[in-house]
């Protein structure tokens, strides 16, 4: 008990765990669309292209956050607009952006000399360097994303499902697809501080994941995707914390070690079963 | 039937996608409640058709009325069924959640279901005859029932007009009595129904109309007027079959791909 207790004695381990919670469960959740519409490749780009924005922040003196912020809405917003009507290929649009960003950011960054502590933190994360403002800008905008998904669950499940069905009920699609676009956006920019630009992407898709082979629900699986996202925020922490590893990478591997445990043995089509299966046939 | 007021007109439109057009210049009006097959070889623009009926591709030219209105001023009376690989049948939703997006549309999207919502569909479950998968995950269905799924969404969106892509051409013979079954009721009930298929029987056997298409309105009318050699062979060209006792077979088992043109081209030298 009083391995699990002590840790939070610590004030700084008490936001990180605050911090790590709440950003499991919002990049589970709108990690859900992620998976489920195949954009795993747009959140990991968006993840990178936030770096020229933190750059420019950081050059002008300003709030990181808010330049990530900025930063990730454009990039957004700017695929959207390359691959709308087709005109190029989503993912083409994608592998335009994020190296264009990547190397802004990088050539940016690459100006300053003493930015090799805060670049280390901004790919993998400092979860433990969690202020109390910061605290409060993950929880507000947070809960501005969920009431956001909540308000628009049914368009975003009819326009993820069936885009002709959605077309015939004269939904705005392609405003209901930059909507989405931008509430990933938010949200990785929230999740950097825990998880970092590099492991961000992992918290959006590995948690879902594991949930979709659970059920067969979209609620179900949102609510399940965050419960593991929770978890893994809470069980990577405490091993960062006692193993003394950077708390991002605790983190996303304590998600993957659930994602493979789920997959191997999972009773209604793991792995393991379906195998059983096979070696004895009917 | 000419007295009442035209549910469906189409004039002297040319749909296509961006700068190439695949349908120039299609005139035609559909009455009230009828049922109307859309048929000619593949590539003929029949999907082109129907996704510029719902709204999906704009027009280069001419207009599509619904009640006397463009496209749009209605919200839910047209509903489409889709062919079964449109959609990705792994999407985590049960076979209920499916047929009641099609009452969506209806009730707005912010509230609640309606008990009149819930009726409608589970009514369209079971006029479907798959009430007894209601709470199944789509992704354990058969093909034919994936099938049955979307033909019950179509009916729980109670439509004036429903258009249907192929809905009897690689489905089981329960889903294609199926969709036979709600053709005949949606016409009891005064709904025009506009569905392609391959199935010249069927066309001329189920339907009130059939509109022959090759790239352009090769002839609309009733089955009786249409299925005559000479507009067959002008919507197929060589792959129609005449045998001796007055069967027609059309042979498109394995069309090359540069045929379609030179088919296209051919007809429009008969012209």
């Amino acid at each position: 008990m009083n391995l699990l207790l002590e840790p939070l004695s610590y004030a700084f381990m008490q936001r990180g765990m605050l911090a790590a919670v709440m950003v499991g469960i919002l990049c589970a959740v709108i990690g859900t669309y992620v998976v489920l519409r195949g954009m795993a490749f747009f959140g990991d780009a968006l993840a990178h292209a936030v770096l020229p924005g933190i750059a420019v922040a950081y050059l002008l003196g300003g709030d990181i956050l808010l330049g990530a912020l900025v930063a990730a809405i454009c990039v957004a917003l700017a695929i959207g607009f390359l691959s709308r009507q087709g005109a190029v290929k989503e993912d083409t649009a994608i592998g335009i952006m994020f190296a264009a960003a990547l190397s802004l950011g990088v050539a940016l960054i690459s100006t300053v000399k003493t930015y090799a502590v805060d670049l280390t933190h901004i790919l993998f994360g400092n979860v433990l360097g969690v202020s109390t403002f910061d605290l409060w800008l993950i929880g507000i905008i947070g809960l501005g994303i969920l009431l956001t998904v909540a308000l628009l669950y049914r368009p975003f499940l009819v326009v993820s499902f069936d885009p002709v069905l959605a077309a015939t009920l004269r939904l705005p699609a392609e405003l209901l697809r930059n909507v989405l676009l931008v509430l990933i956006a938010l949200t990785v920019v929230v999740s950097l501080q825990t998880v970092g630009v590099g492991l961000v992407s992992a918290l959006l898709i590995t948690p879902p994941a594991t949930a979709s082979l659970l059920t067969r629900r979209l609620f179900p699986m949102m609510l399940l995707s965050a419960a593991i996202g929770a978890l893994s925020g809470i069980v990577g922490l405490y091993i960062s914390f006692y193993a003394n590893i950077v708390s991002g990478s605790a983190i996303v591997l304590t998600a993957t070690m659930i994602f493979l445990l789920v997959f191997l043995f999972n009773p209604r089509q793991g792995f393991l079963r379906r195998h059983a299966a096979e070696a004895t046939p009917a | 039937m000419p007295h009442l007021p035209h549910r469906l007109e189409v004039e002297n439109a040319s749909i296509g996608y961006g700068a190439k057009i695949v349908l120039r210049d299609i005139s035609f009006q559909v009455p009230n409640g009828a049922r109307v097959a859309v048929v000619g070889p593949n590539g003929a623009g029949k999907s082109t058709l129907f996704k510029a009926l719902v709204g999906l591709l704009p027009l280069h030219s001419g207009r599509i009325l619904i009640h006397g209105l463009p496209l749009g001023h209605h919200q839910d009376c047209v509903a489409y069924v889709p062919q079964r690989e449109e959609v990705d049948w792994r999407f985590p939703v049960t076979v209920r959640d499916v047929v009641m997006m099609g009452r969506y549309g209806n009730r707005g999207w912010f509230r609640r279901a309606s008990s009149a919502d819930q009726a409608a569909v589970e009514r369209a479950l079971a006029q479907m005859g798959i009430g007894g998968l209601a709470s199944q995950s789509i992704s354990d269905l058969s093909g034919g029932q994936q099938q049955r799924v979307f033909l019950a969404r179509a009916l729980a969106q109670e439509p004036h007009i429903v258009l249907m892509d192929e809905p009897f051409s690689g489905v089981d013979v329960a889903a294609q009595g199926a969709a036979l079954d709600l053709l005949d009721d949606l016409h009891e009930h005064g709904v025009t129904a506009v569905i392609s298929t391959h199935d010249l029987n069927v066309a001329s056997s189920r339907f009130d109309y059939v509109l022959l298409l090759n790239r352009r309105l090769v002839a609309f009318g009733t089955p009786g007027e249409i299925m005559r050699q000479q507009h067959l062979t002008s919507a197929y060209g060589d792959s129609l079959v005449v045998l001796e006792n007055g069967t027609v077979l059309v042979d498109e088992c394995c069309p090359p791909g540069k045929e379609q043109g030179d088919v296209a081209q051919a007809v429009h030298r008969h012209d």
